[in-house]
């Protein structure tokens, strides 16, 4: 079976250069409301996902696979990485980076599937509500770091404090 | 009468499934990344804190969530570089099914030697 594509019929007729009036400006991807936000939210899921292979299969591997695996973790093991600034580097990139690219991923899902345009809206003030928070929340950590905490001028028990 | 759609490149068998697959990884992924960053935030609340709700991670069922969590992560990080050679790569649409199929091979390989390494610490003897 063959069929034929009929030439498009509401373009304006072709005056030989590109780009120039073929596609009538409604039909345009790069509309003037929208800027090329599309085009760099694509980009960006391939340059993060390229550098968050990278990030989180390192992170997996120092984590779960190296010495006594997942039984290390605990307060002093955290602790330990993030006295270095390599590794508080590293987490941050993966913060940002990861939740970046994880909110792109669930708005274009909703955009595809949520058809009402109130579900869509609040569907994605939800997911940039919950964006904006962790993103703050884990930078403060990583920032705000204390391995040797102190409440109500006592040290809590856990912690890992400079000798008196 | 319209005849069933002949398969194309994104319609049914690898380039679909594949598509579906990313889909599903990616927001359990996005899920467990945001719980895991509030758990992770608990060591600014105490060291015990954190240290109590992290030792929830280290029991056998959870050895088992968190190999397929890592099983979603490989799955999701393969099939990314198999989309941006698609995107990206000259021929990378003419192979994306054998494209597809090595992603599979990697990540069976890579999740057999994780998942020996990962439960074999978990539910040893500690």
């Amino acid at each position: 079976m063959t069929a034929t594509i009929q030439p498009p019929r509401s373009g304006r007729p072709s005056s030989g250069q590109p780009g120039s009036g073929r596609i009538q400006p409604k039909y345009r991807r790069n509309g003037s409301s929208k800027g090329n936000f599309e085009m760099f939210a694509w980009l960006f899921m391939r340059l993060s996902g390229v550098v968050l292979v990278v990030l989180i299969f390192g992170h997996l591997a120092v984590n779960l696979l190296v010495g006594e695996g997942i039984h290390a973790i605990d307060f002093g093991f955290v602790a330990g990485k993030w006295a270095d600034p390599f590794w508080q580097v590293w987490d941050l990139a993966m913060l940002w980076l990861a939740m970046l690219h994880g909110t792109n991923g669930v708005r274009t899902i909703i955009n595809d599937y949520a058809e009402r345009d109130a579900t869509r809206l609040w569907l994605k003030v939800v997911l940039y509500a919950a964006t904006t928070v962790i993103i703050i929340l884990g930078t403060l950590v990583i920032f705000t770091f204390d391995p040797c905490p102190v409440a109500n001028g006592v040290q809590l028990p856990g912690g890992f404090c400079p000798a008196p | 009468m319209p005849t069933k759609p002949a398969g194309t490149l994104y319609r049914g068998r690898e380039g679909m499934w594949s598509w579906v697959g990313h889909r599903i990884t990616g927001v359990v992924i996005f899920f467990f990344l945001l719980v895991h960053v509030l758990d992770t935030s608990l060591v600014r609340v105490s060291p015990e804190a954190y240290t109590a709700v992290i030792g929830a991670y280290k029991n056998p069922l959870m050895a088992l969530g968190e190999t397929g969590l890592v099983a979603a992560i490989v799955f999701h990080a393969f099939n990314g570089l198999r989309i941006i050679a698609v995107d990206f790569w000259k021929k990378g649409a003419k192979y994306q099914r054998q494209m597809l199929w090595t992603v599979l091979g990697l990540w069976v390989v890579v999740m057999a030697g994780f998942a020996i390494r990962h439960l074999s610490l978990a539910l040893g003897g500690h």
